[in-house]
């Protein structure tokens, strides 16, 4: 029987803020997961702390919500150990570019076949309010007693400097759109990175989902101007087909990357599938490995017996 | 004892000296010294040779041999009358406090030791006033040999100055008398993946011994022989048993981030990554994973510990300090997983390549919240292996994180063993459901039982859909602040300790040594073990009535059986490597005993047999205070 997105439901209350993007993202996770097929089973969610960590217990699929900053490397243990399961990871702003930073760039290097969510809001919202790592600098949001005085990291850009081989951009209320963002991310071989702009109703009233829409600039005949628009409107081509291209694309999607305000690009802004996985890399050096990975090699005998034979490391200290 | 620069291959003619006792039958105990650098500053390899195991130095050194300078200038004073002093011909005139290596704090010791003294600031006059007090001290002329090396192998001299590791044991052993061809077999096995190098330093060890003996044909009073044997003997440092063990217990991934004295054991792991299992067919492997901190190390063995495979990290004071909120996720979610935690000494960055068990009180308490964790002390490399392999069992049959306590003195020293029998060890891998049991029932990852463990799935398995958090939770595994919940789930987590209590035999938790009902019972843990066992026994020849309990279990503590062990004690004496005696306290917490005597030391070298003795002697003659600090290595 196909699967339906309300298979990835679960009983739990949802309790996010009404207007919240995170409403957006989840349903359209929901819808991807079951366009692919995937068994709630196959599938684990891992989640940072914040607002964007809740989905692990609102989905119907293995859920693991971790610390804050720290969903990269529970993830990159989960895969490695077991590369049979399918995994998303999902977190905020704050959680993944400001205290998990040193994971999200070191996460570059490996390319472990994940597919990561970033929820981009501009603020912590479960403390109330507080700039987060994208916030620019000047901005002053509503809660905020004085103009954010940090400038803001590049999501996108960093991931590409960093190694991610799939970087794309959508929209929470984009939901179809981030939907298929989503399942190209799962199917990418390697980590892809999605940033998701999400308004945050109750504490970014700078970047509202009117900003992003437009409604504050209207054309001639009164239609908003939207500040987002989708890459694949344009002449514009993210996918390395080979290496020789490699340099000329990263640039293209750093360029891209950069473009914010007035236009803010939605879409892939770059795709690699020739840089090897993690996995791959374990594997020409464990020949074995992803047939039989740690998670499902056998131990120990009937009687209990560790399958570790020792002889021959012992004979390596051996004096007599 | 053998000393020198850092680099200059102190570590080879160690082990080149180890085995080539150990092909005769001998045991050895051996520790290494060295500083928080990469090459230049002082380091050495303190050994003790026996005719029966031994796994404790002594203070005396009967030979030391210097590859330079400052190791005679730091160490003379170890060596006691009779002994010998191997010492480079052409460094006779260094003048001591002129060596840029050594610190200030020894260079103003020894400037009042030259004024106190009237010597001349020479090398040769501090090997003088040895030499009066009844020390041989041996000349050797290293370049003049080298040069023949080099003639000889038909090599450049430049590449035969690195065989002086050799050449001092050449000699050593040249004095000692010992059979050549054994310390031959130790060259070439140490040095088996480099043939040249191999052959280079026969020719040296050759050109050495030769000398020696020629030169020093009445020796040194001492001499070396051999020993018998009838079994198969290793010789390994601590950090590699507790690789080893790793792999017995079914180790599947393991994590690190560089930090000394940890990283031995992973980069050992990883060079053996691809395990030699059973016969039918079986495929093993540990996966090593080098993570870019110790936050991501714990996380990310957490992850793989999840999915079913047995994962460990390993790190020290400094790593684990990252590791705590893992930790208590690892708490609050009950997955399985072992820290082999190397204490070394001090705060901070502290004395990074120094002893210490400073530690006790913050592996048994680290992180906010109660939730339930073992705490293990291994006491010899022995040890090391076996804990090491147990901790899995604990781990997952009581679905806690399991804190493997070590330390720099067993991670660096190293010892002579018959083979660790494998067969006592068999894997338990407690209560996992898989698909098939799950069928029609809700599955509750985090159900209320008697003993406090549930029922576990591992990620992936069909009808085990379930969920972790590091919120406080519900059955379902489900965040939840329900006030009725909480006290529950505190109370089915805690439950566990009083489980494990329960179940693992006491034995596995506590040795006992000596006499049971001994009025003077030490108390301790960890790596002062073989000192104490060594001591004790010398004490109860001389006719002292004395007990020692070694914990291994240090949490949960096996308090009852403790207590009534204690409660028979007139002298309860305290030996440990830290300033507030930790262990003592948790004693006394948890039996409401007092230690009557603390032996501490806490200068960032391993107690010796010689001063652990020493200080219960004076705590059993009745002239102690109630608090001795030990002070001896350099």
């Amino acid at each position: 029987m196909a699967l339906k997105p309300s298979d990835y439901r679960t009983d739990f209350f949802v309790d996010w803020c009404p207007g919240c993007g995170n409403y957006g993202i989840l349903t359209a996770l929901r819808m991807a997961l079951a366009e692919l097929g995937l068994e709630p089973h196959r599938v684990v969610l891992v989640s940072g702390i914040g607002q964007s960590g809740k989905p692990a217990e609102f989905m119907n699929v293995y859920g693991v919500h971790t610390l804050h900053g720290r969903v990269l490397p529970f993830a990159e243990g989960i895969k490695t150990a077991n590369p049979g399961l399918e995994l998303i990871v999902e977190g905020g702003d704050g959680d993944g570019l400001g205290i998990g930073a040193g994971h999200f760039v070191n996460a570059g290097r490996r390319n472990v076949d994940m597919t990561y969510l970033l929820h981009n809001n501009g603020v912590y919202g479960l403390t109330k309010g507080q700039a987060s790592p994208t916030l620019r600098l000047g901005v002053k949001t509503k809660s905020l007693p004085q103009p954010n005085i940090n400038e803001a990291v590049n999501p996108i850009a960093l991931a590409l400097v960093s190694g991610y081989t799939f970087a794309a951009r959508s929209y929470a209320f984009e939901v179809n759109h981030l939907k298929e963002m989503i399942k190209q991310g799962v199917q990418h071989k390697g980590l892809a990175f999605i940033e998701i702009l999400q308004p945050c109703p109750t504490y970014n009233d700078i970047n509202t989902k009117e900003w992003y829409e437009g409604e504050d600039r209207l054309d001639q005949n009164g239609k908003p101007q939207p500040r987002i628009y989708q890459l694949d409107g344009i002449r514009y081509d993210p996918v390395v087909r080979d290496p020789a291209e490699e340099p000329e694309k990263m640039m293209a999607a750093l360029v891209k990357a950069r473009e914010w305000g007035d236009r803010i690009p939605l879409g892939v802004f770059y795709k690699n599938e020739l840089v090897t996985t993690f996995e791959e890399r374990i594997a020409q050096r464990i020949p074995f490995y992803l047939r039989n990975p740690p998670a499902k090699q056998k131990i120990s005998d009937e009687t209990g017996a560790s399958t570790a034979k020792l002889k021959w490391l012992f004979d390596e200290f051996k004096v007599s | 004892m053998a000393g020198g620069p850092q680099g200059s291959g102190i570590d080879s003619a160690a082990s080149i000296f180890a085995r080539a006792c150990g092909y005769g039958g001998l045991y050895i105990y051996g520790k290494r010294e060295y500083h928080s650098n990469i090459k230049g500053l002082h380091s050495y390899f303190h050994m003790r040779i026996s005719s029966r195991e031994v796994s404790a130095n002594v203070n005396d050194v009967n030979l030391l041999a210097a590859f330079d300078a400052e190791t005679v200038v730091r160490h003379i004073n170890e060596v006691v009358p009779g002994g010998a002093i191997i010492v480079d011909k052409d460094k006779l005139d260094t003048k001591a406090l002129e060596i840029p290596s050594l610190d200030p704090e020894f260079r103003e010791r020894l400037r009042e030791h030259l004024e106190k003294t009237g010597l001349e600031d020479s090398l040769n006059a501090l090997l003088e006033e040895a030499r009066k007090a009844g020390v041989h001290v041996i000349p050797v002329p290293y370049l003049e040999l080298m040069n023949q090396i080099a003639k000889q192998a038909g090599m450049e001299l430049s590449k035969v100055t690195r065989t002086i590791n050799v050449l001092t044991v050449g000699i050593s052993f040249g004095l000692l008398n010992y059979d050549e061809s054994l310390v031959e077999k130790a060259v070439r096995a140490t040095f088996s993946d480099k043939p040249e190098v191999a052959e280079m330093n026969v020719v040296a060890l050759r050109e050495a011994y030769n000398y020696a003996k020629k030169s020093f044909p009445e020796g040194i009073g001492y001499k070396l022989e051999k020993n018998g044997m009838g079994e198969n003997r290793l010789f390994l440092q601590g950090h590699q048993a507790v690789a080893l063990g790793k792999v017995l217990g079914g180790c599947r991934v393991q994590t690190y981030y560089p930090i000394t004295p940890a990283q031995d054991e992973s980069e050992f792991l990883e060079t053996h990554e691809i395990l030699r299992t059973g016969t039918d067919g079986e495929e093993g492997s540990v996966v090593v994973i080098q993570t870019e901190d110790e936050l991501a190390a714990i996380t990310w063995a957490i992850g793989a510990a999840l999915t079913g495979a047995r994962a460990a990290t390993s790190t020290s004071g400094p790593g684990f300090s990252l590791m705590v909120e893992g930790l208590g996720w690892a708490g609050n979610n009950e997955v399985p997983i072992v820290i082999t935690y190397y204490q070394r000494g001090a705060p901070s960055t502290g004395l990074p390549t120094r002893h210490g068990q400073d530690d006790l009180r913050f592996a048994i308490h680290a992180s906010h919240g109660d939730f339930p964790r073992i705490v293990l002390a291994s006491g010899d490399i022995r040890e090391c292996f076996y804990d090491a392999a147990k901790a899995f069992n604990y781990a997952e049959r009581y679905q806690v994180p399991v804190i493997h306590l070590t330390d720099k003195a067993l991670a660096n020293s190293s010892q002579t063993y018959a083979f660790f029998d494998t067969a006592q060890y068999s894997i338990q891998r407690g209560s996992i459901l898989g698909e098939t049991d799950l069928q029609g029932e809700e599955y509750k990852r985090f159900r209320f039982t008697e003993s406090g463990v549930s029922p576990r799935v591992f990620l992936g398995t069909k009808n085990g859909v379930s969920w972790l958090t590091g919120n406080e939770h519900n059955e379902f595994g489900h965040r939840s602040e329900d006030s009725v919940n909480r006290t529950q789930m505190v109370e089915k987590r805690m439950k566990k300790l009083e489980t494990i209590d329960k179940e693992i035999p006491v034995e596995e938790k506590v040795n006992f040594f000596g006499n049971e009902n001994a009025e003077n019972m030490i108390v301790s843990w960890g790596s002062p073990k073989g000192a104490i066992l060594e001591a004790l026994g010398r004490l109860t020849q001389e006719g002292f009535n004395l007990g020692f309990i070694q914990a291994r279990m240090i949490h949960p503590l096996p308090e009852d059986y403790l207590a009534e062990k204690l409660r028979r004690a007139e002298r309860i004496i305290d030996v440990e490597m830290n300033y507030l005696g930790q262990f003592g306290g948790v004693l006394r917490e948890k039996t409401g005993i007092p230690t009557d005597f603390h032996i501490l030391k806490y200068n960032g070298r391993p107690m010796t047999t010689t001063e652990v003795y020493n200080a219960l002697k004076s705590v059993l003659s009745g002239q102690a205070p109630k608090r001795q600090v030990l002070n001896y290595g350099a």
